[in-house]
């Protein structure tokens, strides 16, 4: 807790409600949210989305829109009322007090400003400083954030930084005028694991060395596991659980808190961790909040109090907890309900036949170049090399998991397998047939065979078309079934999907993201594909829909005995569902092997990097802290020798500071059952480095 | 008007369904008032070819009376009855196309609905290829769309006149192959947005043909700011239709074309004022009315997008 002498808070928001103004009437968005913050703490926030997080950091700091006003309730800023002030005095405390950063520096940074004169407009709109003396400011304060030749940065755009870097300026501006409280939007969640880690460490710091009061608002447990000391679980416009970060992780009170930690993957020390419990039914939009306990719908412990009944939040043990039936909620005696049933993992023979092979599989895209020789053709040919010599094989009935962060190349490599890109050089073989080539010249029979998953659920159903249709239109297309039997085997789809036969006929606006995702993967499988390829498939949803689509894969594998290519930025993610796991960086395959051992050293550096990254939402789990510095060079030019070279930690192991792995390509280096390591140290020294991940007995 | 209504398939309750699409209309103030200005020329079309007050092609009165008891509107300069012939003038534009020839059969359809269909047809097949195949598809037909846009109008209308003599279908053609280009430009912007999502990502990676996609996955998603440029452009096509008749080049008589009456009139403007005023008028509130109401439908499907 912090302390025993009562500071005054910095911010105290008691029975909060926040409505819109719609069309026919108003929606309250949240409804009796209270909590507070003192100096030098982060609070987290923590919920799915649609959730009222942000409508509450809105609330905070007047953004509401032109339709949204503060219903009902208290927002006291150091004392300060703020309801009911008027917009003027709001926004001088806003520049002055209270900063806000959000999830996409892109969007927060003005593109057509240098980075230098945006920052410096703070300090000398608000606080009067002469221009000089604000460039002093502010450059100090991007060595602050480490920003790398911050007085460089100053004269530079925006779209000249990385997306970390950006982050990193634009948490600078806000603290430039020390503010008492700062809100956090999603700062990290458009970032990869990687960078994501470093601006993590970054903040953490910056509320010790600041003393400011920080409203970190996210929907990833890890990172709230990371980086705050309270946090606040909402559900459904609620606050429905309060307390410190070490109480609720190790023994959650409120039944969604529990369910939210049960379905997502903990990178712990053995691969049950990851098994995944999702919750059943979704989050209510505003319009349709059930009476009683908000989370009664989805609660597998609801009873007949829960229906008529709004519960309070109540203290139990120095958790605020909103539930009737809290105390006699024992979590760890929780079992899966029967419509939750985990689908059984059985060990597929591992000597079945080999359906994809690859064959130093390349992928060149050609750069057009600018200056006059390149217009005119004659200038010399640039490449970005997307994938380089990739080399496995997949067996039948197998999963494939490919991790990497972005711009690693996962995409392209896909993409060349189904045939949207024909390969540049090298050999691909699916059941015996050349893949190499794009889709245009394969048989109809192979493209039956191929079938891919993909990742946004917006946009991976036609709008125009109903489930039905769509689902049918590859039956139809390839003829695997007559067509007055279409629509019974569609329904025998949609029911493996769990979703009923009244799905048929809706319109993907009538659905929610992961339903949508569910109609991708029956239409992915209505042709009886033998191979599918999933492109991100759960990244985009909520973790309780996330954990169930997962399983449904799981289970559609085992029924079809299909083989997944899986893609996924998160480490945690693969680790249950794949048997095999490719780890890639800038289009070069840097290890690969079987899940577990990609999982335990010996690592590549760069697994080891990534894996230090996750944020694991356990605070008992001791991580390796390693962070890579830099970011992702261009593919264009990618370094010589081993690509990872110039962000590796560990090259300093080798004789001469790893002068080889500038120079020369290592070798696959063979550490055990079918487990491949792409780099020059040797695999005895790797095996030597200490497990990333280890659990604290206590 | 059935613009977000859904196409295809069987639903439950599909009146309320259309109902549902049609009344977003009125949720617009823009597009209410212009749908009742053009409804109103439309139920004057509709009456018109039932009864109008005189015969409109027969001179039964004494020239360039001012409004009076027996002719509303006056009459004009060959003593025909104004009200009748702006009444049958809507026919031309929204509800009748005379086929060539001398014999007396039309078909449904006014030429300014027929243009407009026939732009879109033409812009969209265009459009689509250039946006969807993109590379040289999209160079060589967008070249030779941009080289007709170079042209001002008004030449391309007379040369297609001059070249196919006067008539309605002549017209027609000259409307869609003047209105082609513009809606090549908004089908291929559509396409080239359309085709970045990942629903045609799954058609490819079922092999369908370049047809099926182009027609199948991606036109059914365009449609909407498709059939609101088609609005805008009836506007357009009736403003067309009443610079030709200006002219003297456009609908051939007897029957009353708007922009001919005004040409007509305008050489006795100054004994009869009035005459030139109705069928300017009549012209500008169908136009405005189809403006108003495509304006205040694209704010409304584009709000419920969002």
């Amino acid at each position: 807790m912090t302390g025993k002498q009562k500071k005054s808070p910095v911010l105290k928001v008691e029975d909060l409600a926040v409505a819109y103004k719609v069309r026919g009437g108003e929606i309250e968005a949240v409804q009796r949210v209270s909590f507070e913050i003192n100096r030098g703490e982060t609070y987290g926030i923590v919920g799915e989305s649609g959730c009222g997080k942000s409508t509450v950091a809105w609330a905070i700091v007047n953004f509401l829109g032109a339709n949204g006003y503060v219903k009902r309730g208290s927002i006291k800023f150091q004392g300060q009322e703020l309801v009911g002030k008027s917009g003027e005095e709001l926004r001088r405390l806003r520049g002055d007090q209270i900063a806000m950063v959000y999830q996409d520096p892109m969007q927060a940074l003005n593109p057509s400003m240098r980075l230098g004169d945006q920052m410096k407009e703070v300090l000398t709109v608000h606080r009067g400083m002469a221009d000089d003396e604000a460039a002093q400011h502010c450059i100090q304060m991007l060595e602050r954030v480490y920003m790398p030749d911050a007085a460089n940065v100053m004269r530079r755009y925006p779209h000249q930084i990385s997306g970390g870097q950006q982050q990193r300026v634009v948490i600078a501006m806000a603290l430039l005028n020390n503010p008492a409280l700062l809100v956090m939007d999603e700062p990290t969640t458009a970032l990869d694991v990687t960078v994501e880690a470093a601006v993590l460490d970054l903040i953490a710091e910056l509320s010790r060395d600041f003393d400011t009061a920080i409203m970190y608002i996210t929907h990833n447990l890890g990172v709230i596991a990371r980086v705050s000391n309270r946090v606040g679980v909402m559900y459904a416009g609620e606050m429905v659980e309060r307390g410190t970060v070490a109480k609720i992780y190790k023994n959650p009170r409120h039944p969604y808190t529990q369910g939210l930690m049960r379905c997502v993957p903990k990178l712990g020390a053995d691969k049950a961790g990851s098994i995944l419990h999702p919750i059943r039914g979704r989050v209510p939009p505003p319009t349709h909040r059930p009476a009683g306990c908000v989370f009664g719908p989805r609660c597998d412990y609801i009873q007949d109090k829960c229906r008529e009944e709004r519960p309070l939040l109540r203290d139990l043990d120095g958790i605020m907890v909103r539930c009737h039936f809290a105390e006699e909620i024992i979590a760890s005696e929780w079992t899966p309900s029967e419509e939750l049933a985990l689908p059984q993992i059985e060990a597929v023979s591992s000597d079945s036949e080999t359906i994809l092979e690859l064959n130093d599989l390349k992928k060149y895209y050609e750069v057009q170049g600018s200056s006059f020789k390149d217009v005119i053709g004659l200038g010399e040919k640039r490449y970005v090399k997307a994938v380089e010599n990739a080399n496995f094989t997949v067996a039948k009935g197998k999963t494939l998991g490919v991790v990497g962060e972005s711009g690693c190349g996962k995409s392209t490599l896909i993409k060349t397998i189904i045939g949207l890109e024909g390969s540049t050089s090298g050999k691909a073989t699916f059941m015996g047939f050349d893949i190499s080539g794009d889709i245009s010249g394969r048989d109809e029979a192979l493209i039956q065979e191929l079938q891919m998953v993909f990742q946004n659920p917006d946009s991976t159903m036609n709008p125009s078309y109903t489930v039905g249709q769509q689902i049918g239109r590859p039956m139809l297309r390839f003829g695997t079934v007559p067509k007055n039997q279409v629509r019974g085997e569609v329904i025998k789809l949609l029911e493996s999907m769990r979703l009923g036969e009244n799905y048929y006929d809706r319109l993907p606006r009538q659905l929610s993201g992961g339903e949508k995702q569910r109609v991708g993967i029956a239409r992915a499988l209505a042709s009886r594909p033998n191979l599918v390829l999933c492109d991100e498939p759960v990244s985009a949803l909520d973790v309780s829909v996330q954990a169930a689509i997962l399983n449904l894969l799981l289970e559609v594998q085992q029924e079809f005995n299909t083989t997944l290519v899986f893609i996924a930025h998160d480490l945690s993610v693969v680790r249950f569902f794949s048997d095999e796991v490719a780890v890639m960086y800038l289009g070069q395959i840097m290890e690969i092997g079987p899940a577990d051992a990609i999982y335990a050293p010996p690592y590549h550096p760069y697994t080891e990097a990534l894996l230090s990254a996750v944020p694991i939402p356990d605070p008992t789990i001791q991580q390796k802290h390693i962070r890579l510095e830099g970011s992702v060079p261009s593919a264009i030019n990618p370094p010589s020798g081993c690509r990872f070279h110039t962000r590796c930690p560990r090259r300093k192991l080798l004789p001469h500071g790893g002068k080889i792995c500038e120079t020369e390509l290592p070798n696959w280096q063979i550490t055990g059952d079918g487990h491949r390591i792409f780099c020059h140290i040797p695999a005895e020294t790797l095996q030597t480095f200490d497990p990333v991940i280890t659990v604290e007995s206590d | 008007m059935a613009i977000a209504q859904p196409t295809a398939g069987v639903r439950p309750s599909r009146w309320q369904q259309m109902w549902k699409s049609v009344a977003i209309i009125f949720e617009s103030r823009v597009a209410t008032v212009g749908l009742a200005m053009v409804l109103f020329w439309l139920l004057i079309g509709f009456i018109s070819l039932v009864w109008t007050p005189h015969e409109p092609n027969a001179s039964d009165f004494i020239q360039n009376l001012p409004p009076n008891g027996t002719n509303w509107l006056g009459t004009d300069h060959l003593g025909r009855d104004i009200t009748s012939r702006l009444m049958q003038g809507t026919q031309v534009i929204l509800l009748k196309t005379r086929l060539p020839g001398d014999s007396e059969i039309s078909i449904p359809g006014g030429v300014a609905i027929w243009g407009v269909i026939g732009s879109l047809v033409l812009g969209v097949t265009l459009g689509l290829n250039a946006g969807y195949r993109g590379g040289w598809w999209d160079q060589i037909i967008m070249q030779i769309l941009d080289a007709l846009i170079a042209f001002p109008r008004i030449v391309l209308y007379l040369v297609v006149i001059a070249a196919l003599g006067q008539g309605d279908m002549v017209v027609i053609l000259a409307i869609t192959i003047t209105g082609a280009p513009g809606v090549a430009r908004l089908a291929r912007s559509l396409a080239m947005d359309i085709k970045t999502r990942d629903y045609i990502r799954a058609a490819e990676t079922r092999g369908e043909s370049v047809r099926y996609i182009m027609f199948r996955e991606i036109l059914p998603n365009a449609r909407g700011p498709l059939l609101v440029d088609a609005m805008l452009r009836v506007g357009y096509a009736i403003f067309a239709i009443g610079t030709l008749g200006f002219l003297g080049i456009g609908l051939p008589p007897p029957d009353p074309d708007w922009g001919n009456m005004v040409n007509e009139a305008r050489r006795n403007i100054f004994s009869n004022q009035t005459a030139v005023i109705w069928p300017s008028l009549a012209i500008a509130t169908l136009v405005i009315g189809l403006n108003l109401f495509a304006d205040g439908l694209r704010e409304e499907l584009t709000r419920y997008q969002k």
